[in-house]
């Protein structure tokens, strides 16, 4: 019975995602960056070109067939790093949504649910701090007073996206609070945490995922100019932004040294972005 | 007497919320690592003079006694000396900023345009395949983050085409009008020298495309939505069954409401493109507050980072309240439901 439930569910769901073609290539472009990302050592045809690899006879050479995006200044074929970059990217995308979103979700349900005390007003002006100012300038202002890797350009970007989060939740739990089944369980003496966790949060989840998946690209975005700037992720890591930087310099003669990553960037990003949209679509009026 | 008071509110609330970004940003800037005085004075100089500038800069005594000391000279227009030009970071920011404010508004009158002109047509003419070529446009617009955009059309519109100029201002060898506002369009025509005008623009229009490119996409696809969401309303069908043309009905009862959401995010977009600014300049060496504020990033020079965001946090507070404004003018009903909660 209960499976019956949940595949007619799913079956309803795919519906709803499938109909839109936008969707699917969205899907499809996110799922191959992710097999290409966990498989690059086998998908990457020179994977050993990833990091510190030096062949002078063959830098610089155009796109050809033995490499399809040519090679960078010292000899690496560009195609392998852009597969290997693709962990970086995912890997940026990941953490920093898995680390942001806990706290950002936590804060945003305490001052929805205690909406009108000072405690809502305390965590809603400590939030508005961090978004006080473009998420780009303090990701980078950040990022500029750490050591440049690509860990801290995680921080410093996760510290400037939880807010978001706590944003959204507050919204959404300062309205669900009033339902009668909130007031049904704080009438029958239900604990604070039981509210939180078991009333209220449950009823947020959708509108919290689809954000995650809106802002895989969006992280993506921000991590790619950090480690473009030379705040992020350093050589001899294959980042894509470190990546279309250093090839930057070769611009307009060794155009692919550069362009390719970059195209890649906005490959990625955009599939997320259909994906997220196509979520979106799908949870909404779920 | 309702809009003073919102207004009144949203002041409080932004002067607080400031105080709270100086706190965190100067507290961050002071426990990282590293001797700002040494860092000031280069690896070379003498223990003793380190010691004589950590002592004029209160750096012996507790954080938040530095906090104050630097509060105190933030209110005095004193923000301390950027240890890169030299100079106090206050007059560097007033001497790059015009730059910046100039590109920036340039790039929002483009894109406010364009985006309201694409985002009305296509919702208007929803599903058909001016629609779907503007709503695919916008999704690969949105996904182009802003630096790859500068390297494709410095490599496309700079050297292949060369119909821009990819570096800087001006060109070399153009003498500058005199300085009145600082914003060099404006004042090239008030020195009546068009050559130094046309110039400029040409300079302009790669780093602001970098600029208008992504807020474009968003603020179509906005401004798409709320037109096909206005467009099913009752008073459109009201309008329509009086018989009133079409082109008044989208002139008049149409675009006003649909235009709230847009113009809604528009602030929260002329403050982000102050972000943008930071890697677009940086990338067409275009001499304004995003480059002088990023190369003081990358050169760790605190006093001017801590400067440059509060600046930049200043100007998105500014923004947002008059954006509320003109919200609140076109709907009213906000300010309304701002008293309800």
């Amino acid at each position: 019975m209960d499976t019956e439930r949940l595949k007619e569910r799913i079956r309803k769901n795919w519906y709803k995602f499938s109909r839109n073609p936008l969707s699917i290539i969205g899907l499809v472009t996110v799922l191959g960056i992710i097999l290409i990302a966990i498989f690059a050592d086998f998908v990457a045809p020179y994977p050993k070109h990833a990091f510190i690899f030096v062949d002078f006879p063959n830098a610089k050479k155009s796109p050809s067939y033995e490499h399809l995006c040519g090679t960078d200044m010292s000899g690496r074929d560009v195609l392998s790093r852009i597969f290997f970059g693709f962990r970086y990217s995912l890997l940026m995308a990941v953490s920093v949504l898995s680390v942001a979103t806990p706290p950002g979700v936590l804060l945003g349900l305490v001052a929805g649910y205690l909406r009108d005390t000072w405690k809502d007003t305390v965590i809603m002006r400590f939030a508005d701090i961090f978004l006080s100012v473009p998420s780009m300038v303090l990701a980078l202002a950040v990022c500029s007073m750490l050591e440049p890797t690509l860990y801290n350009a995680m921080l410093a970007i996760t510290v400037m996206w939880w807010p978001w989060y706590t944003r959204l939740v507050y919204g959404l739990a300062s309205s669900i609070r009033n339902e009668y089944f909130v007031q049904a369980a704080e009438v029958t003496g239900a604990s604070t945490f039981h509210i939180l966790f078991r009333e209220i949060l449950p009823n947020c989840l959708s509108p919290i995922f689809t954000k995650m998946t809106l802002d895989v690209g969006w992280v993506i975005l921000i991590g790619s100019t950090l480690s473009f700037v030379g705040l992020g992720a350093q050589p001899p890591t294959p980042d894509l932004g470190t990546m279309v930087s250093d090839g930057s310099k070769y611009i307009p003669g060794q155009w692919w040294i550069s362009l390719f990553p970059a195209l890649f960037i906005v490959l990625i990003i955009l599939g997320f972005n259909l994906l997220g949209d196509g979520v979106r679509d799908m949870l909404a009026g779920d | 007497m309702n809009m003073k008071k919102y207004i009144g509110y949203r002041l409080i609330s932004s002067f607080f919320v400031l105080l709270g970004l100086s706190l965190f940003i100067f507290t961050f800037s002071r426990l990282v690592p590293g001797d700002p005085a040494r860092l000031a004075l280069g690896p070379m100089a003498p223990q003793w003079a380190v010691d004589k500038l950590r002592e004029q800069l209160h750096l012996n005594e507790p954080i938040y006694m530095q906090y104050f000391y630097w509060l105190s000279n933030l209110i005095r227009g004193n923000m301390g000396q950027s240890l890169v030009t030299r100079r106090g970071v206050f007059s560097d920011i007033v001497e790059f900023f015009p730059a910046t404010f100039e590109m920036v508004i340039f790039s929002v009158i483009i894109s406010s345009t364009l985006a309201i002109v694409l985002g009305v047509t296509s919702g208007k003419y929803a599903n058909s395949w001016w629609d779907n070529l503007v709503r695919v446009t916008s999704y690969v617009g949105i996904a182009i983050p802003s630096f790859v955009w500068a390297i494709v059309s410095v490599f496309l519109f700079g050297y292949i085409l060369r119909w821009f100029p990819t570096l800087g201002r001006v060109s070399t060898g153009i003498a500058l009008p005199p300085k009145v506002t600082g914003l060099l369009l404006v004042d090239s025509l008030l020195a009546g020298r068009l050559n130094v005008f046309v110039d400029g623009l040409w300079h302009m229009m790669l780093p602001g495309s970098a600029l208008v490119l992504g807020r474009l996409s968003q603020e179509a696809r906005i401004t798409r939505a709320s037109v096909v969401e206005n467009l099913n309303k009752d008073y459109i069908m009201a309008a329509t069954s009086f018989g009133i043309p079409e082109r008044t009905i989208t002139m008049k009862y149409l675009l006003k409401p649909s235009l709230i959401p847009t113009i809604a995010i528009m602030g929260m977009d002329i403050a982000g493109s102050m972000g943008g600014s930071f890697i677009i300049e940086l990338i067409f060496n275009w001499p304004g507050i995003g480059r002088y504020g990023m190369s003081a990033m990358l050169s760790n020079d605190i006093n001017a980072v801590v400067g440059v965001v509060m600046l930049i946090g200043i100007f998105f507070a500014f923004m947002n309240i008059i954006v509320d404004l003109i919200t609140a003018y076109l709907d009213p009903r906000i300010i309304t439901k701002m008293k309800g909660t």
